[in-house]
């Protein structure tokens, strides 16, 4: 991005509650069912049907706003979105506009200088989705599968408070993580559980007047939304140093050519003429449900990773990684409860050698196959001295296929590693004895060597020796 | 088997029912006959379902020899063509549901169902319930008994006909702005329109949500009484529906009105109102007052604002409920689409009436960017103010009284051309609809030959007294007794 310049992004991400039934009928959410096997009539729109509200999205969004420290409103009041589609069995899809559920909220990230930074979220509120239009596949027609309609929708608005892209993923991340913590969303975004529209606009910095934003619809991915922003901005920038000016349009991000086009301007034509539904009564909240809900809150991923910090010592970053996701912050606790080993070294654990191989293997967390209490099995053989770090990972890697506990393995593949002073003692004796040149070296001045007879030693014994004690004891040994 | 049952109220026939005089197949095939040959030349009825009745007459029957007789046991009545009901054509009086075959029923339906009621019909209509005259519907109008000229009124036109005509005791309807209570008092029948979200929405087919309440039309306010306790009480399916205790409505008529207090609206009775009905509702006024009800006057202020507020409120919704006829799940769809925007011009362009067309243009103009604030929101401002005009007048009256409709029945034809004119003749009933209250229309008088009705209106949940004062009304009067001569 040009130096002069300062791109300016708010987010409206559409995060999929998950309910069992949809936000106003009782047919079933379930993902990937045959078309139109999920709608029912309330879903289809008939004649005569009305919508009733689900209670569990208003708990689900309750808990949202308390996470983001907003405003739960005491009475929102649902509103029709009229609208001709196709996919839209009403010809208006009931959402909130006037009075959403939760106004006022608020998030921190870290910006670029690794300082917290505030993203306020204007809003949030509840609706419904619409079905879906496939156009592939039928000769000159077109189908429509009404399964995904009236599945519960939560649109997160956010202050357009964000200055860049990494800025924005940073964001989305964020809220990305704390509707699974607060188990409202299974957050899966292939499924289109999660995604967003992006308003990016740019000003020449310093000024204070927003320029003219675009909207950058349904970016289904962190590097589609990331890569849209940062094309949008380098777009904007570049016309407007071409004298050029930004049209307000909605745009879609194209990841096979990585740009954004506008869509055809006739879609966004519409005015909705929102109005409050007369089908539907106000919502209103009690102060005792809303405390009944925070009472039923999990620690957030911040509070979460501050006690991560406080009480277990961690480096904040780790403590970060740690608490990205509710399991895996429950997996290291678990081992850490499980093990004298120190909370740093369970830490490097979970995130380097457990998270490398998940990766690899493409598993999630609940899917290891060495449990929180194995990895702890095998920490305290670490711990205990009996086996070095390097034969650690060995055993962790034969735990990873063959579903052994690590002394299992210890004892099969006999790893165990040696302590006894008097065996090592055998082993350095015999290795002094056979290298009398390079003793002579060491004993003039050439104390770099000792690592050729740490490396001879653990040769000898197959990596069993403990170093330290081998490394001790050659320096007394070779002193005299 | 007894003669004349066409002439019975339902309590009447219960009882005969009841002392076994007669069966419940005997009566059905009775009033089927009288459909049969005096049905036509009314127009009353979009579809005759001679067959089910006759299916659900035996097991009424049978359930009866068996012990197990609901509320209705064995009662004949119709449903106006408004209610969805499973695997009987649901047209709405419309060419967009020309075709249509509800999938399921709706939930006044089911329990009239499940009461034992034996349905044999569903009844003409105002296209969508737009309409005043019952000239809207696309299957044609339907004709007044009194007078086969004129118009019965609407949009429950059909409904309030075949009770009138004597084809069937009693009739299920819809009240959007005085739809059940103008056709009641145009035909000489009681129409009762309850509280807002006393009776389940749940399969109506929705014209204006927050305004539409289903009720019935009948001969005596007894029938009323038995069928709302039938039909009123909470519906899960209905989020407007409200769960609120369902009392006795029949026990609760036997009640005399001694010390009643009846507000009587002095606008009611300006110009607009015709000289020979006012006289005729004031006679009524008279007759309870000699039962020992207090008249007192009350002043609605933002009453004259009623009509131009509903006509805001209504289409606004409207235009937005009929949204989902698009051609593209059910009902009409235009033949060889070219495109989707197509599909969808065609599709309502031919799916729709004129009335239908015009209220959905008038209401999605008052929703539209910029004028939202001017009509819709406006006009929901003054919807409150004409509830708090009834919430002070409860304050010190029991029941308010006056006109139902302007006139008696006009003649098919002759506000066609004028919609305002057409629009006031709901100007008595529609403050009603607007605050959500319960009203009833009762025979009350003739102006040449034509029926008159009192309009009756309580507060929230004032059923019974309504009810009770229409009831003690007939005990001293015979006009909805009366017959039109043809079909005695």
């Amino acid at each position: 991005m040009s130096g002069q310049w300062e791109a300016v992004i708010g987010l409206e991400i559409h995060a999929q509650l998950a309910t069992r039934s949809k936000i106003f009928s009782g047919a079933s959410t379930a993902y990937g069912a045959e078309p139109n096997t999920q709608a029912c009539l309330v879903d289809l729109g008939y004649p005569g049907v009305l919508p009733v509200l689900n209670e569990e999205v208003v708990r689900m969004a309750c808990a949202f706003g308390l996470a983001i420290n907003a405003t739960v409103a005491p009475r929102s009041v649902f509103a029709r979105k009229n609208y001709f589609y196709p996919d839209l069995p009403k010809g208006y899809q009931i959402s909130q506009y006037e009075l959403p559920i939760v106004e006022h909220g608020e998030l921190f990230i870290s910006d670029a200088h690794g300082d917290n930074k505030r993203i306020g979220i204007t809003r949030a509120h509840l609706e419904e989705d619409a079905g879906k239009s496939i156009h592939e596949g039928f000769a000159h027609s077109s189908g429509i599968d009404l399964n995904r309609a009236g599945t519960p929708l939560l649109e997160i608005v956010s202050e357009p408070d964000m200055r860049s892209a990494k800025e924005a993923v940073t964001y989305m991340r964020k809220i990305h993580t704390l509707v699974r913590y607060l188990g409202i969303s299974d957050g899966n975004m292939q499924e289109g559980s999660f995604r967003c529209d992006a308003n990016v606009s740019v000003r020449p910095r310093g000024q204070q007047e927003l320029g003219t934003r675009t909207e950058t619809k349904n970016l289904n991915s962190f590097r589609f939304v990331e890569k849209a922003i940062n094309f949008e901005i380098e777009r904007q920038i570049e016309l407007l140093e071409d004298g050029g000016e930004i049209v307000q349009e909605t745009r879609l991000y194209d990841s096979n050519k990585d740009e954004t086009r506008p869509m055809r301007s006739k879609e966004e034509a519409n005015d909705y003429r929102y109005f409050p539904d007369p089908d539907l009564l106000p919502v209103e909240i009690a102060a005792d449900f809303v405390e009944a809900v925070r009472d039923t809150l999990p620690e957030l991923p911040d509070a979460k990773q501050q006690r991560f910090v406080d009480d277990y010592g961690l480096k904040a970053d780790d403590a970060g990684i740690l608490t990205g996701s509710r399991a895996l912050a429950d997996y290291f606790e678990t081992v850490a409860a499980a093990t004298e080993a120190k909370a740093q070294l369970v830490a490097n654990w979970v995130i380097g050698d457990l998270a490398g191989a998940l990766n690899r293997d493409g598993l999630d967390i609940e899917q290891s196959p060495i449990s929180a209490t194995e990895l702890a099995g095998l920490l305290e053989r670490i711990e205990d001295n009996t086996l070095s770090g390097k034969i650690a990972k060995e055993v962790f890697q034969a735990m990873w296929t063959s579903e052994r506990s690590a002394d299992a393995i210890i004892e099969t593949k006999g790893l165990r590693q040696i302590t006894d002073s008097s065996a090592i003692e055998a082993v350095v004796d015999k290795v002094i004895a056979a290298n009398p040149s390079q003793v002579a070296e060491y004993q003039s001045g050439k104390d770099k060597l000792i690592g050729f007879f740490v490396g001879q030693v653990m040769k000898e014994t197959g990596g069993k020796a403990n170093p330290g004690q081998v490394n001790a004891m050659l320096k007394d040994k070779l002193a005299k | 088997m007894a003669e004349g049952l066409h002439l019975q109220t339902l309590t009447q026939l219960a009882a005969g029912l009841e002392r076994g005089e007669f069966s419940s197949l005997e009566l059905t095939e009775a009033l089927l006959g009288r459909i049969e040959s005096l049905g036509p030349s009314l127009n009353a009825f979009i579809t005759v379902t001679a067959e089910r009745a006759l299916a659900a007459a035996r097991r009424a029957d049978a359930a009866r020899a068996a012990g197990a007789a609901g509320a209705l046991n064995g009662l004949p009545i119709v449903h106006k063509d408004i209610f969805c009901t499973k695997g009987v054509l649901t047209t709405c009086g419309s060419r967009m549901l020309e075709n249509f075959v509800s999938p399921y029923d709706a939930t006044i339906v089911e329990r009239l169902d499940a009461a034992g009621a034996v349905v044999l019909g569903k009844t003409n209509m105002d296209e969508f319930a737009m309409g005043s005259s019952n000239e809207t519907s696309y299957f044609g109008p339907v004709r007044n008994p009194w007078d086969l000229e004129r118009s019965p009124g609407g949009s429950s036109g059909g409904s309030a006909t075949t009770v009138a005509a004597r084809l069937v005791p009693a009739a299920t309807a819809t009240d959007t702005g005085g739809s059940i209570r103008q056709p009641a008092a145009l035909t000489g029948t009681i129409g009762l329109k309850p509280t807002y979200g006393r009776v389940s929405r749940h399969g109506m087919i929705a014209f204006a949500s927050s305004l539409d309440q289903a009720g019935v039309i009948t001969r005596s306010t007894a029938d009323a009484a038995l069928l709302l306790g039938v039909m009123a009480g909470f519906d899960e399916r209905d989020s407007t529906c409200l769960d609120y205790p369902v009392p006795d409505y029949k026990g609760a008529l036997s009640e005399s009105v001694k010390g009643l207090r009846i507000g009587i609206v002095r606008q009611h009775f300006d110009a607009g109102l015709d000289e020979q009905c006012a006289a005729a509702v004031r006679e009524a006024l008279a007759v309870l007052e000699g039962q020992g009800a207090v008249l007192t006057e009350v002043d609605l202020p933002n009453l004259d604002l009623s009509v131009p507020t509903y006509y805001v409120v209504a289409p606004a919704e409207c235009s937005s409920n009929l949204s989902r006829f698009d051609g593209v799940r059910f009902g009409h769809r235009a033949a060889d689409p070219e495109d989707l925007l197509d599909l969808y011009c065609r599709s309502r362009g031919e799916g729709f009436g004129a009335e239908v067309k015009r209220r959905i243009m008038t209401g999605t103009y008052v929703l539209s960017a910029g004028y939202y604030d001017a009509y819709y929101l406006k006009a929901q401002k003054v919807r409150q103010l004409i509830a708090e005009d009834f919430k002070t007048a409860f304050a010190d009256v029991d029941v308010i009284a006056g006109p139902t409709s302007p006139t008696p029945a006009f003649k098919l034809g002759d506000k066609t051309d004028d919609p305002i004119t057409m629009y006031l003749n709901d100007i008595y009933t529609i403050g009603a609809n607007l605050a959500g209250l319960p009203g009833i229309s009762t025979p009350c008088g003739f102006v040449d030959g034509l029926p008159v009705g009192l309009h009756l209106v309580g507060p929230h949940f004032g059923e019974e007294t309504v009810l009770r004062c229409a009831y003690q009304f007939e005990q001293q009067t015979d006009w909805h007794e009366a017959c039109p001569e043809a079909y005695r």
